[in-house]
């Protein structure tokens, strides 16, 4: 076990090698001397060629990435190029809120995607079966934009039944004031896309053999549903929500920007509109690296739930 | 079509297309969608063209004017809408302020015909000349249109009296444009890593791998906000590059995974009997044997990068400024929205999602029909 976590954690070091690799080129060469975006619009030769001084940029291009390198290793991106903040500092303080919203929103998602997947595995090929089918299409072409927007001015704004944005200090009051519209329409949008993908697993094994044994003997349709399928689908499932999680810090940029919630999405945009590059580098490369550990830690949960997974 | 596929069924076999064409064929929702995406590329092209919609910027009706089925806002509603009667009455003053002196002169100092003083710190404007040209021919343009404003539209005008109908067909357009090129690009990159990867295996194989997991470990959305945040410049062709070169991934694994299983068939060593080379083995033997593949994903990426392509318009690093398209209407709309002035986000949304149904309907059927054994 502890060889194969750290065999794992070896093989991530390319990868990692490569993201940072990746990111230096974008942001070093495509995107131009950053010393022109930091100077602003008035800027004389002098104030140029100090920012570059200060910044590393006229280093040969090895010391920088050196340089970069450093800073990620370290957790030492110096600051903000917009607010002075220290990005550490940035990153520390709106993970928070991004997981008061999305800790929730996926157990309610996950818990309500699988309830409503057997529910309708159990009736498939029925036109209940089809029309939910057929709605969850419907529902996933419409832009989660309009979701937002439309859920934000009517439960919100009309009917006055959720703040309309804002986020407090207490995590209580986030949580149980603040948060509820957003997760509820984080529901409304991953509930249709989950639903289907977790129908095509369940389907997968309602036809396998262990199936027809436990009918053979009596067990009741119920009970092989939620007992022996959803066992043997949890593989894929477990699979989906894990190595969804980093990318969904990022995917709720919409909501934190339409609720005001100052979490790491909104962060993102913030930071893309400012030209702040040491923040967005910061955000993706860290990102990166929990996406990786997110499929090591998912891997790991196969073996607690499936015994038959042998980790080599 | 038909007739052709029958008659060679008669004499041999049928081929991969044109049973899965037949198998598209029974299938009636299948077929309804893919007329409704058809009629969109119809519209696409004849807007392209400039037969429908190329005059969608004239001013044809009020601001706000209201679709017709609804009926002419009332003058209350559009006075207080309306720009022409801004209150020009300052507030009374209120005794308490401590800055109402300050009020005071400010208020005053408009009326004192003053020529404000622009510090330029010695620097011309060097858009003067353009500025000037541009200012010439909006005068030129404006003096023809200035005509009759409607007061109603059959689906309402906008903030400056767009007709909504045609605003939506030209955003259909960039939207569809935007999302076609982009999945061609993304998948002909997948491809052709995907082809050399699968096939020549190996160190080869392993380079492209390494690459596709830093491209998949970093979130997909993220990846392109990072690239939007460099590039820096907006504009249909930078748009497509973005979504292009960063949804390659899927496609790679899949036909990667094609040409794994491909490459040792006979067919393929036949064709090296008899001296073919690496590259028309690649393209001309295998390729035909994985194009559904292929195919396939276009279709997917083309509803996804729609969606991208909204998104980003929407939050200002998508189409520049002049150009519309559904996510540009509905950053429009969103303030629109709360002046009770729906017509705009419900024509945006509706098109987007009509297209976006029919295509993963049609999508889905398609990839039952090439794929039998998928299901």
């Amino acid at each position: 076990m502890t060889s194969y976590i750290i065999r794992r954690l070896w093989q991530m070091v390319p990868t990692l090698l490569g993201v940072i690799l990746l990111v230096f080129i974008l942001f070093n060469w495509v995107g131009g001397d950053p010393a022109y975006v930091l100077a602003g619009k008035m800027s004389n030769p002098e104030q140029i060629a100090n920012i570059r001084r200060q910044l590393g940029v006229d280093q040969p291009f090895y010391i920088q990435l050196w340089i970069f390198i450093k800073q990620i290793v370290t957790f030492d991106f110096g600051s903000s190029w917009s607010t002075g903040e220290t990005v550490s500092h940035v990153l520390a303080t709106r993970i928070g809120p991004s997981m008061t919203v999305l800790i929730p929103l996926t157990i309610l998602e996950t818990l309500l995607a699988v309830a409503l997947a057997l529910g309708v595995a159990f009736v498939r090929g029925s036109r209940l079966d089809r029309a939910v089918m057929v709605a969850c299409t419907v529902g996933m072409s419409i832009s989660i934009l309009v979701y937002i927007i439309v859920f934000q001015y009517w439960f919100a704004y009309k009917l006055g039944l959720f703040p309309v944005q804002g986020w407090g200090d207490s995590v209580l009051e986030n949580l149980f004031r603040y948060s509820l519209l957003p997760i509820l329409i984080g529901l409304a949008v991953s509930v249709a896309p989950s639903l289907r993908l977790f129908r095509t697993f369940i389907l997968d094994e309602v036809n396998q053999d262990y199936v027809r044994t436990a009918r053979a003997k009596g067990v009741s349709e119920r009970r092989i549903l939620w007992v022996h399928v959803l066992r043997n689908a949890a593989i894929p499932i477990i699979t989906f929500v894990m190595s969804n999680l980093p990318a969904l810090l990022i995917g709720a940029f919409l909501i934190e920007r339409f609720f005001s919630i100052p979490g790491i999405g909104r962060e993102v945009i913030l930071a893309v509109e400012r030209s702040d590059f040491p923040v967005i580098k910061a955000i993706t490369v860290y990102v990166a690296a929990a996406t990786m550990l997110f499929n090591l830690l998912t891997d790991l949960l196969y073996q607690a739930v499936d015994p038959r997974v042998q980790l080599k | 079509m038909a007739n052709t596929v029958l008659e060679a069924a008669s004499r041999t076999s049928p081929g991969l297309w044109a049973l899965a064409w037949r198998r598209l064929r029974a299938d009636h929702v299948a077929m309804l969608a893919l007329g409704v995406v058809v009629l969109y590329l119809l519209m696409l092209v004849a807007s392209a063209s400039g037969f429908l919609a190329s005059d969608w910027e004239n001013e044809v009706g009020v601001n706000y004017a209201p679709p017709t089925f609804v009926g002419a806002q009332s003058a209350a509603e559009r006075g207080v809408l309306g720009n022409d009667t801004v209150a020009t009455t300052p507030p009374p003053e209120n005794p308490l302020d401590p800055l109402r002196d300050v009020l005071r002169e400010l208020r005053a100092a408009p009326s004192v015909a003053q020529p404000p003083i622009i510090n330029d710190y010695g620097i011309a404007d060097p858009l003067q000349k353009e500025m000037d040209e541009i200012r010439a021919t909006l005068a030129g343009k404006g003096a023809a249109v200035a005509a009759v404003r409607r007061e109603t539209l059959p689906f309402g005008a906008d903030k400056w009296g767009h007709d909504i109908v045609r605003k939506t067909i030209k955003g259909a357009e960039t939207s569809i444009v935007v999302g076609l090129t982009a999945a061609l690009l993304a998948t002909f990159l997948g491809t052709i890593f995907g082809a050399v990867a699968g096939y020549f295996g190996g160190r080869t194989d392993d380079i492209f791998n390494w690459f596709y997991s830093i491209f998949t470990s970093v979130p997909y959305l993220l990846l392109i906000l990072a690239v939007a945040a460099v590039l820096q410049q907006k504009g249909v062709l930078t748009i497509v590059l973005i979504l292009g070169l960063t949804g390659w991934t899927g496609t790679f694994r899949l036909i990667r995974a094609e040409y794994l299983k491909h490459k040792n068939r006979e067919y393929v060593w036949a064709a090296d009997a008899i001296g073919a080379s690496h590259l028309r083995k690649m393209f001309s033997h295998i390729f035909p044997n994985v194009s559904h593949v292929a195919l396939v994903q276009v279709s997917i990426l083309v509803v996804g990068f729609i969606k991208s392509e909204v998104i980003l318009s929407f939050l200002g690093f998508g189409v520049p400024v002049g150009t519309v398209s559904w996510g540009s209407m509905l950053n429009e709309a969103q303030n629109e929205l709360i002046l009770g002035k729906w017509w705009q986000l419900a024509a945006a949304s509706i098109a987007m999602a009509v297209l976006v149904t029919a295509f993963s309907l049609f999508t889905d059927a398609l990839r039952d029909a090439l794929d039998p054994k998928l299901k």
